[in-house]
């Protein structure tokens, strides 16, 4: 795109004078709406901890977190057209590395959620370049026995207890950066401060996720991303590194599973290595609320993690009765509506809320 | 001697593995699907044979036997129904298709049979071991891996020697030029599955005889038959039986080293073949 607009203007006089002239937009008025409404909404769940009760807060939390895990598999999954079933691999490092910068050295647990990003996202590099040996299906199946080599690994580590795993030491559950402000505010308990000041983090963060991925689809990578899912060959060919962007993805998703590991398991206060890297819980989950919410938009996994959150809520008591439905239900919409419930809406209303085309508009 | 024993016991090991690829690697070599519920189905196989055996007061043997035709239909109504709608997508549709249909499988067994282990008695013939060279070899493994190199025996005499194996070969090579000599890809493709899923059962009900199984052992069955299919080399059938006897070998000595490295081993192993040589030890030759 920017080598298009730096070319010198050509030397005879342009044919296009006199003509209309376009240019490439991507925003339309709705998705500026939505913007504006976007923001609103995102107010509203940062003032959440003042007018919500705990239950609600915790809630909202899950759905939050699990809306940044679905953006980054449905960054994998719908726009690099790489599928993983191990992300619980980067949830639970994620995690472990959080336990381990808190109860081996000390650190601060926001600044041991930093480091711990830090260190899976330096991680995945060698994680990478082992699963990036296969593609397709085989890159799916890889992921997941990597995932299951670090859980085997972390079951053998007796420094944080091994297969029974361990718990945040006590002073790392009251003190924290920020509970006093959280306590002051809002007139609670230290244990609910804490909880309001995690539910913020992964808040931001999760935004800080949506915006970067949007950036992303946005940005040149979006263009390459766009070509390489058209056409692997034809994008190779105009010169798209196909590898190259794949991998930044891949990193990308890591590191924000990570964050949402680390973030969730602070919460919780203990760990074991059957719960941090649970296929179910992270991959399965994440899988079902991205392919119902709409695999490839933006918009899909934030409407599938509410529907997965409120479904779950209301049919959780049925226990594999629920998953059962779950498991059908991904089927049906996966071969009959692949662009999930968001897919249905846009195709019925064409409403895009966060737009990712190119459209040419006559000036 | 104590590491013969450990190769020749996983050598044995690797027979039961190779029983679980084969299915697998037929799947991928005619239609390259990935069926991630391939592991799930095995464990639905061996419910399905001790159901029969309890419910009949029969032995598993025949329980086997009668089993056989219901999971090819099973196959067949599978890839008819619900996987030849995700065979002109890409990758992605039948690996979400399967995916969902795991947890389907899992969460189904779960309610009608509970998370009880399992397992499949055979009797006095369990506990039969033979002394060949000062070395113990247990009866059951040794037939497992005589059944293993059945299967795949048949299953190469089935693909090169037969009309049917030519319809498959040519299919797997091009599923739309095959419909010009009149062949419909769909018909093949479920046919293979109903293939695939006698190979099932035979693997479920050796899966039994070894060990106890309850409905979430399924995803790890998966794993090491598709371990088995990478190390083989994709599409090689009797790579698929090397593969499992490398993963059997890999896994035996992590567990002579502790018990607790058995799993841990042989997925390493693995990772190591594929950073060396990602199309495996014997890929077919395309």
């Amino acid at each position: 795109m920017s080598e298009l607009q730096q070319n010198p203007a050509p030397a005879q006089p342009s044919p296009s004078e006199g003509t209309a002239r376009y240019s490439v937009v991507v925003d339309t008025l709705v998705s500026r709406i939505a913007l504006v409404g976007f923001a609103i909404a995102i107010l509203a769940l940062i003032a959440a901890p003042g007018y919500v009760p705990r239950a609600t807060l915790q809630d909202l939390l899950l759905i939050v977190l699990l809306i940044g895990l679905a953006q980054c598999w449905n960054l994998l999954a719908g726009f690099a057209g790489l599928i993983s079933v191990g992300q619980q691999a980067f949830v639970g490092l994620g995690a472990y590395g959080l336990f381990y910068f808190i109860t081996m050295m000390g650190a601060d647990p926001l600044a041991s959620v930093a480091l711990s990003a830090v260190f899976v996202g330096l991680l995945s590099i060698p994680v990478g370049l082992v699963v990036f040996r296969l593609q397709g299906a085989y890159f799916a199946v890889v992921t997941w026995v990597v995932a299951e080599v670090f859980r085997l690994l972390l079951q053998q580590w007796p420094t944080l207890g091994g297969g029974a795993g361990t718990s945040l030491p006590r002073s790392a559950t009251t003190e924290m950066i920020g509970i006093d402000f959280a306590v002051a505010l809002f007139d609670v308990r230290s244990a609910a401060g804490r909880e309001i000041i995690i539910y913020w983090v992964v808040l931001a963060v999760v935004v800080a996720i949506v915006g970067i991925a949007y950036g992303m689809l946005r940005s040149r990578i979006g263009l390459a991303l766009t070509a390489i899912k058209d056409g692997e060959v034809a994008a190779e060919s105009v010169g798209v590194d196909i590898n190259r962007t794949k991998f930044i993805v891949y990193v990308f998703a890591a590191i924000g599973a990570a964050l949402m590991g680390a973030l969730y398991f602070l919460q919780q206060g203990s760990i074991t290595p059957n719960a941090a890297f649970s296929l179910m819980d992270w991959t399965a989950y994440v899988i079902f609320i991205v392919v119902i919410g709409g695999l490839g938009t933006i918009e899909g996994p934030i409407l599938g993690a509410i529907v997965f959150v409120l479904l779950r809520s209301q049919l959780a008591q049925f226990g594999p009765w629920y998953l059962l439905v779950l498991g059908v239900l991904a089927i049906v919409i996966m071969l009959f509506a692949p662009k999930g419930l968001w897919g249905l809406f846009t195709h019925w209303t064409k409403i895009e809320l966060f737009p990712t085309r190119r459209l040419l508009k006559k000036q | 001697m104590t590491t013969l024993n450990t190769i020749v016991q996983g050598v044995l090991l690797g027979g039961l593995y190779a029983l679980y690829a084969a299915g697998l690697s037929l799947i991928f070599g005619v239609m390259r699907l990935v069926n991630l519920a391939h592991g799930d189905f095995i464990v639905l196989a061996a419910y399905v044979i001790l159901a029969l055996s309890s419910a009949f007061f029969i032995h598993p043997v025949f329980a086997l036997l009668i089993a056989l035709p219901f999971l090819f239909a099973l196959g067949w109504a599978l890839q008819r129904v619900i996987l030849n709608r995700t065979v002109e997508e890409n990758f992605l549709v039948p690996l979400l298709v399967t995916f969902g249909l795991q947890i389907i499988i899992q969460n189904g067994l779960l309610i009608g049979f509970s998370a009880d282990s399992q397992r499949l008695s055979l009797g006095a013939i369990e506990t039969l071991s033979l002394s060949i060279g000062g070395l113990n070899v247990g009866v059951m493994p040794l037939i497992t891996f005589a059944a293993a190199v059945a299967v795949i025996g048949a299953l190469s005499v089935l693909f090169y020697y037969t009309a049917l194996g030519r319809k498959l070969r040519a299919t797997s090579d091009s599923a739309t030029f095959v419909q010009i000599v009149g062949i419909n890809p769909r018909a093949v493709f479920a046919i293979a599955m109903g293939i695939a899923f006698l190979v099932i059962a035979i693997a479920a009900f050796f899966m039994g005889v070894r060990s106890n199984f309850d409905p979430s052992v399924g995803p790890a069955r998966l794993l090491y038959a598709f371990e088995a299919v990478v190390i083989g080399g994709l599409g090689s059938l009797w790579g698929t039986l090397a593969g499992g006897v490398i993963l059997g070998v890999a896994q035996g000595i992590g567990a002579a080293i502790n018990p607790q490295y058995q799993i841990l081993f042989g997925h390493i192993v693995f990772i190591l073949i594929i950073l060396v040589r990602p199309r495996g030890l014997f890929p077919k030759q395309s």
